[in-house]
């Protein structure tokens, strides 16, 4: 059960996919406008994580090692039509919004990332745990991202008015970069610093260590 | 209890079936061969592609299939929902499809006369029909102000009608803004020259800035907008800034969008050319002329 539990709470901030892993960043860029449109994103991804790693797992003893990328795809592909699919007939209005962003869950490098380096050497149940707790982690730093971008931006929350704008007879005048995709760059570099202080840990060794000019070889003296 | 028992007899029956049967007993022999092969041989390969595929298919074919029914009323109920708010007959909690039913009334008519034409109403699909050569005709980069290079022969409209006095014209409207092509309504009243009302029900333009086409307040300032003006130019456009109403010519004005440079021009060209003779002006005619 604590295997279980660490397999969960594990990506959510010490092996966070976006910020330490710096996995699906693409689709962290384009849907966080809105705390909606992330909530539901958010869901979606982790389905599908969860649903995927645990088909993949279930038949990784007898996936063919020269066509594994492809039969991981295709499970996810599929599963990321169903959703779609589920999307359309139940909440046709954020559907609408996501507009292509779902089709592209097929091509957040997290899905893949957790079948090829997870659900490959581990049984369906941990497996499933694993998306799960992954999807989590996407789905936190997305609802954080998204929280400053639809407040800062629109002065929203989940569409409910926080902040008055000028426009309509408040004070707040919105920051209308924050509706951009590029902020949510700022927000996560933001939020991954915070993490490393958090836990210097995660600082990366750097590649190669920048010589003192004087011990240098070479150059122009 | 008894229903456990029932369904594991099932089970058992089922397969004492399979097991007399000779074809799956083949295919079992066959399953038992694929799955003791090695991983990288050649037949397990193809025979796990293929039953991969096999089965990922029937998923997505079941999904889709059995939410279809779904899907498609969801289209319609959206469309009636957009249609009922362009003429200002939605409110909270109004019943969307007996609003539609009673008080609007959908037509086909032909863009290069101007009249109504008999044809299966229900079933037209105007943004279908503008993508299908047969029924659409090109447009020339002179004519393409809106920039939707194709358009239906045959247009959707929608009345609104109280008795027997036209209350709305509602006219389908689309063109390109900055990112996206923009699909909207425009309402007119039945001189077909005051604004009712506009929305856009399908647009990718720029959250915040463009995206503001479908801010109530915005769409608020159309209202009592003229679109000709006295020799029947289309007038009607947006403008930088905000709209001076006690200016002279300020009826064909409308706020531009802030910081939506190019997506008010988008709306502009769109209202130019669907009001021009190459879109309504010519049905909105005999409108005028039958009352």
């Amino acid at each position: 059960m604590s295997d279980t539990k660490k397999v969960l709470t594990d990506p959510l901030v010490n092996n966070n996919p976006i910020t330490l892993q710096v996995l699906g960043i693409c689709s962290a860029l384009a849907v966080t406008s809105q705390m909606s449109t992330s909530l539901i994103m958010a869901v979606a991804l982790t389905a599908v994580t969860a649903c995927s790693s645990a088909a993949i797992s279930s038949i990784r003893n007898h996936i063919p090692s020269s066509i594994r990328i492809i039969v991981q795809m295709t499970i996810i592909a599929s599963l990321v039509i169903v959703v779609d699919q589920v999307l359309k007939a139940f909440a046709y209005d954020i559907s609408k919004q996501l507009s292509v962003f779902v089709g592209l869950i097929i091509t957040n490098c997290i899905v893949m990332g957790r079948a090829e380096a997870y659900a490959m050497k581990n049984p369906p149940m941990a497996s499933f745990w694993d998306g799960i707790g992954n999807g989590l982690g996407y789905s936190l730093i997305l609802i954080i991202v998204a929280f400053f971008r639809e407040l800062f931006g629109s002065g929203t929350l989940l569409g409910i008015e926080i902040f008055p704008l000028i426009k309509n007879g408040g004070w707040y005048e919105p920051n209308g970069m924050m509706l951009l995709p590029p902020s949510a760059f700022f927000i996560i570099g933001f939020i991954i610093w915070v993490f490393r202080q958090w836990k210097p840990d995660q600082n990366e060794a750097a590649d190669f260590k920048i010589l003192d000019i004087s011990h240098g070889e070479g150059g122009h003296h | 209890m008894s229903n456990e028992k029932k369904t594991c007899k099932y089970a058992e029956k089922l397969n004492e079936k399979l097991d007399k049967c000779e074809h799956y007993q083949k295919f079992a022999k066959y399953r038992d061969h694929i799955l003791s092969l090695g991983n990288d041989s050649l037949e397990k390969t193809i025979a796990i592609a293929l039953s991969l595929c096999f089965v990922c298919a029937i998923l997505v074919s079941v999904a889709a299939v059995a939410l279809r029914p779904l899907q498609i009323e969801n289209k319609a109920m959206d469309m009636k929902k957009n249609i009922l708010d362009v003429a200002g007959l939605l409110q909270d909690g109004t019943d969307i499809h007996e609003a539609f039913a009673s008080k609007i009334e959908a037509k086909l008519v032909d863009m290069a006369t101007g009249d109504y034409i008999d044809g299966d109403v229900l079933a037209y699909d105007q943004r279908k029909a503008a993508k299908d050569p047969e029924q659409n005709i090109s447009l020339t980069t002179a004519q393409d102000i809106a920039g939707i290079k194709r358009r239906a022969k045959i247009a959707k409209v929608y009345l609104v009608k109280e008795g027997e006095s036209l209350k709305s014209i509602i006219l389908p409207v689309h063109g390109y803004g900055l990112w996206s092509t923009m699909y909207g309504f425009l309402a007119l009243d039945a001189d077909g020259q005051t604004v009712q009302s506009i929305n856009f029900y399908d647009q990718g333009e720029t959250p915040g800035l463009g995206a503001e086409v479908v801010n109530p307040n915005w769409r608020a300032l159309w209202k009592g907008k003229k679109v000709y003006d006295e020799s029947g130019n289309v007038s009607l456009a947006l403008i930088k800034g905000l709209v001076d109403n006690s200016k002279p010519g300020s009826e064909f004005q409308v706020d531009g969008l802030a910081g939506a440079t190019l997506t008010s021009v988008g709306v502009t060209n769109l209202v130019k050319y669907w009001m021009s003779q190459e879109g309504f002006a010519a049905y909105l005619e005999k409108v005028r002329i039958k009352g």
